[in-house]
């Protein structure tokens, strides 16, 4: 049972054309975070001979497997600033890119299951606020005015105790998200090139000069890395180390039904979120699989705990059933935040490690890396977030600190 | 689930363990003597292979001891389980050798890993 009719795409969305012998720049990975890099690019530093490289189809990797949450509501002063960004971006992109793909903010709920996540979530919402974040600390009763299919009782293994609240989160469409992205860089000339693999890189001593792809030889001045997931096998190419992890990670979805949850119930502790689809199916994400994997499955059991959940907290679930389920591999650094700048090969660049919560991070990861890529020196938002905080020790450890999930 | 052979207790199913992440990397022999670089690598910069990779895990609910194992990170068949400070077993094909497999023999590796179960 459809609750929102889907917008109409565009007549024309974007060409396929062969790889050119050589561009200005490349970019490899044609997820949402290469689609946007090229977009801004383009647009705000006029570099229109380049060609995204993406060696499946464009936007089959994690930007198609996301749970789709956007939210700026992260602790650290870094993370808070490249986020917020980011969602002010998401609010005038609709428009900008002259595409409908259904930003919708329905609020974020992060729920709060033990005295010790109340403290730390009360102490998140003064920081947010601090940083011009919209965020609210809820108690119980306020949670269910919010989200009526929540349980609220206290007799539950993990009673919710409160929640803080960021009203301008929300979610969007990522395909058509994805789609806009790729039909703007079209518009400016950009090549996306689909089934095409990088599979070495050309170097004259230290610097890139070109890329080896399963479609031939190209020469470029500058190499962009978007491989979220296979980063760390394509720094190896390059010739240098990645403090970078890759697992699987994975979500569901239920059958259709009429709408019944009107925002998004994010729990770190048992870990599950929840959203309902403009169609109408619950969109649910978990944890990552414990160990490292480049299968894009999910542990069975991991569902399990995830739904075992889902069920207690959302009682009316118990009857829905699971339509499908999939996984993708995320890159996950230790910090848990995300690395954008340069890299120890000359005019390469990376932007990985956006863990599992890097789909809201899109539009600012574009605008940053291509700032980076653009003039050869970070932006003031990517620049707290160069690989060499693992040197100085100047983390910006989300893990744990903050609401730390998509 | 997968099913693994803790070298203790025998076949128990996966969720009885936890991940400790590469395996064979040795404290440094002269700390003092470590740059900022050295210290980062040591402390952040584990291996990613695609393929065979030789990894720890312990047996949180069984021994509690730790051992490594063989694991392909793409198929996630295991190749072999062997005890801490033990080598892997020199009968995988030479072509699937973990490419993290250590040349010689070292101390068991002391860092502790910080992979979670956590989303970001
Ligand atoms: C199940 C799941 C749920 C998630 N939920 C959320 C969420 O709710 N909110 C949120 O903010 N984030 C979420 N994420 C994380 C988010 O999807 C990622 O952080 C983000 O998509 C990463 O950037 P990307 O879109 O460019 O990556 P991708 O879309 O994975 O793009 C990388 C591309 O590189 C390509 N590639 C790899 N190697 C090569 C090569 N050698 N040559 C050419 N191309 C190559 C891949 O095919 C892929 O298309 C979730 C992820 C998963 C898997
Ligand atoms: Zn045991």
């Amino acid at each position: 049972m459809s609750t929102e009719q889907l917008p109409e795409h565009p007549e024309f969305l974007w060409r396929n054309p062969d790889p050119k012998k050589s561009y200005d720049a490349v970019i490899v990975g044609g997820g949402g975070h290469g689609l946007a890099t090229a977009y801004f690019l383009a647009k705000n530093h006029g570099m229109t001979n380049i060609a995204i490289l993406e060696k499946g189809w464009l936007a089959g990797g994690n930007m198609a497997r996301n749970t789709t949450i956007i939210r700026s509501n992260y602790l650290w002063d870094e993370s808070a600033a490249i986020y917020e960004h980011s969602l002010k971006l998401w609010e005038i992109l609709p428009e900008e890119l002259d595409y409908d793909f259904l930003f919708s903010q329905r609020g974020v709920m992060n729920l709060a299951h033990t005295l010790g996540d109340v403290r730390e979530s009360m102490r998140r919402v003064g920081a947010n606020q601090l940083n011009g974040v919209d965020a609210e600390w809820l108690d119980p009763k306020q949670v269910k005015e919010l989200c009526p299919i929540l349980n609220i009782n206290d007799n539950i293994r993990y009673p919710v105790m409160g929640a803080t609240y960021q009203p301008r989160a929300g979610i969007a469409k990522h395909d058509h998200v994805a789609w806009a992205f790729a039909r703007k860089c079209d518009e400016l000339g950009v090549d996306i090139i689909q089934n095409c693999e990088v599979t070495g890189f050309i170097k004259d001593g230290n610097r890139v000069t070109g890329v080896k792809t399963s479609r031939g030889t190209i020469n470029t001045e500058k190499v962009g890395l978007c491989a979220a997931g296979h980063s760390s096998v394509l720094a190896e190419m390059a010739g240098f180390r990645l403090p970078i992890q890759s697992h699987p990670l994975q979500a569901l979805v239920s059958e259709l039904h009429e709408p019944v949850h009107p925002t998004v119930v994010m729990s770190n502790h048992v870990h599950v979120y929840v959203s309902q689809a403009h169609k109408g199916e619950l969109v649910m994400g978990a944890g990552v699989d414990s160990y490292n994997g480049y299968g894009q499955r999910g542990s069975f059991h991991v569902i399990e705990e995830q739904m075992a959940a889902a069920v207690e907290l959302f009682p009316i679930f118990a009857r829905a059933h699971v339509l499908r389920t999939w996984g993708g591999i995320v890159d996950t650094t230790m910090d848990a935040s995300p690395i954008v700048g340069l890299s120890p090969v000359e005019n390469m660049y990376v932007n990985c490690g956006w863990g599992t919560g890097g789909f809201k991070g899109t539009p600012a990861a574009g605008l940053t890396f291509a700032h980076t890529i653009a003039t050869g020196a970070p932006h003031t938002l990517n620049k707290p977030f160069s690989m060499e905080r693992f040197e100085t020790g100047a983390l910006i450890d989300e893990h744990g600190a903050a609401a730390v999930a998509h | 689930m997968l099913l693994f052979s803790c070298p203790n207790c025998g076949p128990r199913n996966e969720g009885e363990f936890h991940y400790g992440g590469q395996a064979h990397v040795a404290y440094p022999t002269h700390p003092g003597d470590l740059s900022d670089r050295e210290w980062a690598e040591y402390l952040f910069f584990r291996e990613n292979t695609k393929g065979l990779f030789a990894e720890r895990w312990v047996h949180s609910t069984g021994c509690r001891k730790w051992f490594n194992m063989v694991r392909d990170t793409v198929s996630y068949d295991i190749h072999a389980v062997y005890r801490m400070g033990e080598q892997p077993p020199t009968d995988l094909d030479p072509a699937t050798t973990p490419a993290n497999a250590p040349a010689q023999p070292l101390a068991p590796a002391q860092a502790s890993n910080t992979s979670t179960s956590e989303g970001v």
